[in-house]
């Protein structure tokens, strides 16, 4: 083999126990869908410490402002969420791909398989993708999703929420979640939020309202930063 | 030290974002490398397809080199092959990739892992991501395998693409139960 070993690269941190949600009977589609054996414990390899990394390759094209995807002006409240992507010692995940997709102003996706009695919105799709600059930011232009029914259980509805897609720059970063909005009434009644036990570990998924990124006359801002896993300061020992 | 943010689920409408990516096209007429078709089923506890996940993939290139700054040997990486795949489940929880032969790449240990496939599994009622690696069943370097190697004997098979033809392998993920994947803690 040709492949030098003098340059180890580090790995990464261990998640926290309690930070990713368990299968959650309370979520009954988890029932069925989570492996029963446990995992598999393995070293990690350059395999898992590469990844996915744009803009190696194209994905799709840059489109953050939801609300200029087409002819006209989607109905709803238009808002502006930007944040950071960082890693768990607060370094910024500089150049890497955000993807968000979420309902209308009516709580309506622009998925076939969405059967909600509420109107579609021809001026909206609710998918964005953007790249994270040189400091971690991202900034994304939107509408307020509206709260939806799901078929959980009897009377379930979601609080809202954007969902958000993040690569980072290696496999072990992947992370696909869910933004949530300050003081949403449904919070205690939702799995999907409390299937994260732990409530300080749980807020990390809300963003804050934020009168500084708030443009006057125009949109209310919302900050989210989002907290991928870290590197150990040192090398891999071969 | 700030805190991770919580994996949530896919749910079932990430499809709106995935249709609004480009085509996933990995190979093109100039990649090098021995062209393969990975083909499987994704399927739940109770034999039933899962038609809303999301599958993604992540190998390196003929010879073994990913296209990623912490690999030393980036710079001679095949500029033409994409090792990022992704797939949505069909109806029939059916997911293909059209790919190259990953080649072998350097194990912690010194040594040299056989080719293999990082494989994630997101979806509907997955909270958190899951995963896992193709290893493919006609590869002699599987023997030597360091991760292989951590996999119970009798669950190894999991794990394994079965050739199907020239160039063709099947590969079913199972979430649960009978012939459950391995997925690994990493």
């Amino acid at each position: 083999m040709d492949r030098p070993l003098a340059t180890a690269p580090s790995r990464y941190r261990r998640v926290p126990p309690g930070t990713h949600p368990p299968e959650d009977p309370a979520y009954r589609s988890t029932v069925l869908r989570h492996p029963l054996q446990p995992l598999v414990e393995i070293p990690q390899t350059l395999s898992e410490i590469t990844g996915p990394s744009y803009p190696y390759d194209a994905i799709g094209p840059i489109s953050d402002d939801l609300t200029r995807q087409h002819a006209g002006t989607p109905l709803g409240e238009r808002i502006i969420v930007e944040g950071r992507v960082l890693d768990d010692r607060g370094q910024p995940v500089p150049r890497t791909l955000v993807e968000i997709w979420q309902a209308n102003a009516c709580g309506r996706y622009a998925h076939e398989v969405d059967t909600h009695d509420a109107p579609l919105d021809p001026n909206f799709t609710g998918t964005g993708r953007t790249i994270t600059d040189e400091e971690g930011r991202y900034r994304f232009v939107t509408i307020k999703p509206g709260h939806y029914p799901w078929g959980n259980h009897y009377n379930a509805w979601r609080p809202a929420h954007i969902h958000f897609s993040v690569l980072g720059p290696g496999v072990l970063t992947r992370l696909v979640t869910q933004m949530y909005f300050p003081g949403d009434p449904l919070f205690p009644l939702d799995p999907i939020f409390n299937s994260v036990r732990d409530p300080a570990v749980r807020e990390r998924m809300v963003s804050s309202f934020d009168i500084g990124l708030t443009v006057p006359d125009w949109a209310l801002g919302f900050r989210w930063d989002i907290v991928l896993r870290g590197r150990e300061a040192t090398p891999m020992l071969p | 030290m700030s805190g991770i943010t919580p994996s949530q689920t896919v749910g079932p409408y990430f499809g709106i974002m995935v249709r609004g990516r480009s085509e996933c096209r990995q190979v093109s007429d100039a990649t090098a490398g021995t062209r393969i078709v990975i083909e499987g089923q994704l399927l739940a506890g109770d034999g039933n397809v899962i038609p809303d996940a999301l599958v993604e993939t992540w190998q390196a290139d003929a010879r073994g080199r990913y296209r990623h700054p912490e690999d030393s040997l980036a710079s001679g990486a095949d500029p033409t092959f994409n090792g990022y795949g992704w797939a949505h489940t069909q109806g029939d929880g059916g997911f293909r990739f059209e790919t190259i032969k990953p080649g072998r790449v350097a194990a912690p240990d010194g040594g040299t892992q056989a080719p293999h496939i990082i494989v994630s599994v997101m979806a509907r009622g997955i909270l958190t991501r899951f995963i896992t690696r193709i290893y493919f069943d006609d590869e002699p370097a599987n023997a030597e395998d360091p991760i292989l190697a951590r996999v119970p004997e009798d669950r190894r098979h999991t794990l394994l693409a079965r050739r199907s033809g020239d160039g063709r392998y099947l590969f079913n993920l199972v979430m649960q139960g009978a012939g459950e994947t391995v997925f690994f803690d990493v």
